[in-house]
C-alpha cells in the first residue's frame, strides 16, 4: 500500500457525472448514475461494490463496449487528450489496446484454446503494431518474462490447457500491457484463482504500478484483495457512487453506512468462539474411513479418516485441484467411492444400493455451489421444497405445509412459494437450496462452496442463516470452502486439503493461529488483506 | 405470451388450425360424396348432373375433387401427427436413457440411430412398407422408424447437458427414482427446442405421407389420400393439371404452414430466452 504522492499529477482518466441508461422497462433507470472519479498515473482506484452495482458497466463505458440497449446518457469521459464518449467504432479501434486495456475475468475462457500462448500475445502486436514477426516474437518473449512466468521460451510456446489459472492471468496481463496503454483496466482479474495464484497476480500488477507507474482500474468485490493493492477506493452501491477516498480512508474511517456494513461483512480472520450446541448428544455423526476415489491411475482423494462431532461443522478448505469437491461427493455419494467407509449415524452409505440406498440419502443433504444451477428451472420453488419433503415420507398436505414453513424459516416472503427460480437473486436462490437440503430432515448437511458465488453482504446471512438452523436443529454440517476467512468464522474443526490429502486436521482455532503444515501456513500467508480487515 | 404473436406464428398456425378443421368437419364440408363417380375429367367450375357445382373439377373416375381433398385431410393430418407423436414417444424415452445414463446405453443406441439414418429416409419407408403390407398401422411404424433417430439425437444431447447440472445431483441425492428423474426433471427442460422440432417434423412427415401415397404404398385405394391423387392424376397432368394441382397445393399448403409455425415458435422461444 502505497501513500497518496505528495504533488497530485493531472489525472489520465477523468469521469465526469458519467450517467448510462438503461432500456426502458429495466428496474432502475440508470446502470451507473452520476459517476465522477479521477485515475491517476501509477495508481491502483479500486472500485468495489456487490453484484448489481454497475461496476462492470462502468468498465465496459471505459472500452468503449456497453452492451447492445445501453448508451451514454451524460456526463463526460476523458483520457488524456482524448473525449471518450465521442469515439466512432473504428477510433474505438485504435484505442482499446493502445490507450486502454483489460484483464479478464476468467483467463481460461479468454485465451484461444487452440493457439500457443506466445502466437496470442505477438497477435496484438500483429494487428496493432508495425514490428517484423521477429521483433513481435522478441517483444512477446520479453513480456513473459516480465510477468514472472518461469522459463519464457517453454511457457510461450504452450497451449492454454498447458498452464495454471495464475499463469494464464499473467498470458492475459501481457497482452493487456502488450501495447504500453495508458490505462489498464482489471475486472475482477482475480475471482477465478486460487488464493496463491490471486497473491502472485495481486504482487504483479503492484510491481506494475510501481515500476512501469501504471494507472490501474481495479474492479473487485472482495474487500480482502482491496486492502492489499488500492491506492484509492470507489464504492459503488446500485448504480451510484457512494464513498471514494484514499485506502485508509475508506477502509479504517468509513464514513457511508453502507461502507460500513461491506466492511463489516468481511469475514473476519480471528477465528470466532463457538459456544457448544445445547442439548445433543455427544458422538460422532459422520465417520470416515479410508474414503478413496482413483480415476484410472489419477488418485482424486487418498484414503481419508476423519471424524465430525454431533451438531459440530468441520470445514474443509482446500485450493482447486485439491480433492475437497471429490470429498463432498463421496460423502454424498453422487460418484462412486473406490474404497473405504462413509458412516452417517452409524449408517454406511457407501455400501447401500438401489432401494435402500435412496431411502438412506435422506440422512445426509446437499447444498450447492451454484446458485442458478442448482435449482429446476422449470419448477416453481415450493414444489422443489415440497417434493423433498415427500421423499422424506411426508404425505402432499403435510410437505406442502412443510416446504411454506421452510421457506419462511429460511427468509423467504409467503409469497415465494408458487414462483420459479428465475424470480430470484442468488441469495434467495441459495435459501431455497438450504430449505429443499432440510425438507428432508438430514442428519448431516454438505455445504460445497455454498457461499463462494454470494455478495459478501448476502454471504454473511447465508452463513447466519446455517449457524442458526445448527443450534435450532442440531446440524452437523461439512462445510467445503476455498476461503480460509469463511472457514474460521465458521467452523469447529478445519481440515486442510491438498492434492487430494487430508494434511492438517485440528481444531479451527489452533489451524489458523498455530499451523502446523508449511502448506496451510502457505495459504494463510497468501489469503488477501490479512491484519487490515 | 406476447413473444408468441408474431405474423409467422399466427398465419402458420392459422394455415394448420385450417386443415385440422377441415380434417374434422370432412363430412359437414364436402359438397359431395368423395367415392362416388359423377362426371369424369369435368373441368373446375363445371355444374355437377345432380346440382352443385364441381369447384375443382372432377378426377378420371368422375369424383369431385374438392371433396377428395377435404376428406384427403383426415388420414394426412390424423397419421402425421400419430407417426410424429410414436417417434417421439420412442426418441425421447431413448434420448433420455442414452444421454442421462451414457457407457454402453448410449454407445449401444448411439449407433442403432446412426445405422438407421445413415439408410436414405424414402428406401428405409419403401422397405419397412413392403415388409409389412400397405396400412395405415404399418405408414405410423415406418415414419416412428425412419424418425426416432433424429428425434432420439436431440433429446440425447440435451440430456448429456442437463444431468451436469446441480439441480438433477439434487434429485440424485434426495432418493428421486430414476424415472422422475429423466421424466419430470429433465423432459420438461427440453420442451422448448422440442416443440419446434415437433412442428418441422410434423411438415416433414406430412410430406413422406404424400409421397408414400404418391408411390402407392400408402392407404389402399379407393379412399381420398392426397399423394395418391396426385399419382392416379399424373399421367393426365399436362391435358388435366386440375387433377394434380389441388392435392399438390394442399400438401404444400399444410407443410408451410408447420414450417412456418415451427420457424415461428423458434423465433418466439429466442425472443423469450432473451426476456426482450
Amino acid at each position: 500500500m502505497s501513500s497518496q504522492p505528495p504533488i497530485p499529477e493531472p489525472p489520465i482518466l477523468s469521469v465526469k457525472s458519467l450517467s448510462v441508461a438503461l432500456p426502458v422497462g429495466a428496474d432502475r433507470p440508470f446502470a451507473i448514475h452520476d459517476i465522477s472519479l479521477d485515475l491517476r498515473p501509477a495508481e491502483i482506484l479500486c472500485i468495489v461494490g456487490e453484484s448489481g452495482s454497475g461496476k462492470s458497466i462502468l468498465s465496459s463505458t471505459l472500452m468503449g463496449a456497453l452492451p447492445r440497449g445501453l448508451s451514454i446518457h451524460s456526463g463526460g469521459l476523458t483520457l488524456g487528450d482524448i473525449d471518450l464518449t465521442a469515439q466512432s467504432e473504428g477510433a474505438w479501434r485504435t484505442i482499446r489496446g493502445r490507450r486502454v486495456a483489460m484483464i479478464p475475468q476468467e483467463p481460461m475462457a479468454a485465451l484461444n484454446p487452440s493457439a500457443k500462448v506466445g502466437r496470442q500475445i505477438e497477435e496484438v502486436f500483429a494487428i496493432h503494431g508495425d514490428l517484423t514477426p521477429k521483433a513481435r516474437r522478441a517483444e512477446a518473449l520479453r513480456l513473459i518474462q516480465e510477468m514472472h512466468l518461469p522459463d519464457p521460451e517453454r511457457i510461450a510456446a504452450s497451449y492454454p490447457h498447458q498452464l495454471s489459472g495464475g499463469q494464464c492471468q499473467r498470458i492475459c496481463i501481457a497482452m493487456a500491457l502488450a501495447l504500453k496503454p495508458d490505462v489498464l483496466i482489471a475486472d475482477e482479474p482475480t475471482t477465478a484463482l486460487d488464493v496463491t495464484s490471486q497473491a502472485q497476480v495481486l504482487k504483479l500488477i503492484c510491481e506494475l504500478r510501481d515500476v512501469h507507474r501504471q494507472a490501474v482500474l481495479f474492479i473487485t468485490h472482495d474487500l480482502g484483495v482491496v486492502a492489499d493493492i488500492a491506492d484509492r477506493i470507489a464504492v459503488m452501491e446500485k448504480g451510484s457512487l457512494v464513498e471514494v477516498g484514499t485506502a485508509d480512508e475508506i477502509l479504517k474511517r468509513p464514513t457511508q453506512p453502507y461502507t460500513k456494513a461491506l466492511i463489516a461483512a468481511v469475514p473476519s480472520f480471528e477465528p470466532k468462539l463457538r459456544a457448544p450446541v445445547p442439548n445433543t448428544k455427544p458422538g460422532h455423526c459422520l465417520e470416515v474411513e479410508g474414503l478413496a476415489k482413483t480415476y484410472g491411475r489419477t488418485r482424486a482423494l487418498k484414503p481419508a479418516n476423519l471424524t465430525v462431532e454431533r451438531a459440530t461443522t468441520l470445514a474443509v478448505v482446500g485450493e482447486s485441484g485439491s480433492g475437497k469437491s471429490t470429498l463432498a461427493r463421496l460423502l454424498v455419494r453422487l460418484i462412486e467411492p473406490s474404497d473405504g467407509a462413509a458412516l452417517v449415524n452409524g449408517h454406511d452409505l457407501a455400501r447401500l444400493r438401489g432401494t435402500a440406498l435412496r431411502q438412506a440419502r435422506r440422512r445426509i443433504q446437499m447444498i450447492f455451489q451454484d446458485p442458478f444451477g442448482s435449482l429446476n428451472p422449470r419448477r416453481s420453488v415450493g414444489a422443489t421444497v415440497a417434493r423433498a419433503a415427500e421423499l422424506a415420507g411426508c404425505t402432499r398436505q403435510e410437505a406442502q405445509a412443510r416446504a411454506k414453513a421452510l421457506l419462511e424459516r429460511v427468509g423467504l416472503s409467503a409469497t415465494a412459494y408458487a414462483r420459479r427460480p428465475a424470480a430470484f437473486s442468488g441469495g434467495q436462490r441459495q435459501r431455497v437450496g438450504i430449505a429443499r437440503a432440510l425438507a428432508m430432515r438430514p442428519d448431516v448437511l454438505i455445504a460445497d462452496e455454498s457461499v463462494s458465488a454470494l455478495d459478501v453482504s448476502v454471504q454473511a446471512q447465508v452463513l447466519n442463516l446455517l449457524r442458526e438452523l445448527q443450534l435450532e436443529l442440531g446440524l452437523t454440517i461439512v462445510f467445503i470452502t476455498h476461503d480460509l476467512r469463511v472457514a474460521a468464522q465458521i467452523s469447529d474443526r478445519v481440515a486442510v486439503m491438498r492434492s487430494g490429502e487430508i494434511v492438517e486436521l485440528a481444531d479451527t482455532a489452533s489451524v489458523i493461529l498455530n499451523p502446523q503444515h508449511a502448506y496451510t501456513r502457505a495459504l494463510i500467508a497468501a489469503a488477501p488483506g490479512r491484519g487490515a480487515i | 405470451m406476447k413473444h408468441f404473436r408474431r405474423p409467422t406464428v399466427l398465419i402458420g398456425g392459422g394455415i394448420v388450425g385450417f386443415w385440422v378443421l377441415v380434417a374434422l368437419f370432412a363430412p359437414y364440408l364436402a359438397p359431395f360424396d368423395p367415392l362416388k363417380s359423377l362426371t369424369p375429367l369435368a373441368p373446375p367450375g363445371t355444374p355437377a348432373p345432380g346440382g352443385g357445382t364441381f369447384w375443382l373439377g372432377a378426377d378420371l373416375l368422375g369424383r369431385d375433387i374438392l371433396s377428395r381433398v377435404i376428406y384427403g385431410a383426415r388420414p394426412v393430418v390424423a397419421l402425421s401427427t400419430l407417426a410424429t407423436l410414436t417417434a417421439y414417444a420412442v426418441g425421447v424415452s431413448a434420448g433420455l436413457l442414452a444421454g442421462y445414463y451414457g457407457r454402453w446405453i448410449d454407445t449401444g443406441l448411439s449407433f442403432l440411430a446412426n445405422v438407421i439414418l445413415s439408410f436414405p429416409v424414402l428406401v428405409l419407408y419403401i422397405v419397412v412398407i413392403v415388409a409389412l403390407g400397405p396400412s395405415p398401422l404399418n405408414v405410423v411404424i415406418a415414419v416412428t422408424f425412419a424418425s426416432a433417430p433424429a428425434v432420439f439425437r436431440i433429446v440425447r444431447t440435451i440430456a448429456a447437458d442437463l444431468k451436469q447440472r446441480d439441480f438433477i445431483a439434487a434429485a440424485v441425492i434426495q432418493g428421486e427414482s430414476a424415472w422422475r428423474i429423466l421424466f419430470i426433471e429433465i423432459l420438461p427442460n427440453a420442451t422448448g427446442p422440442l416443440t419446434v422440432d415437433f412442428c418441422l417434423r410434423l411438415g416433414y412427415t406430412t410430406i413422406v405421407i404424400g409421397a408414400l401415397g404418391f408411390l402407392g404404398l400408402g392407404l389402399p385405394p379407393p379412399a381420398p389420400d392426397w399423394g395418391g391423387m396426385v399419382n392416379e392424376g399424373r399421367a393426365l397432368a399436362f391435358a388435366f393439371p386440375h387433377l394434380v394441382i389441388f392435392p399438390c397445393l394442399a400438401i404444400s399448403s399444410l407443410v408451410l404452414g408447420l414450417s412456418l409455425l415451427a420457424d415461428g415458435l423458434n423465433e418466439a422461444r429466442d425472443a423469450q430466452s432473451r426476456g426482450s
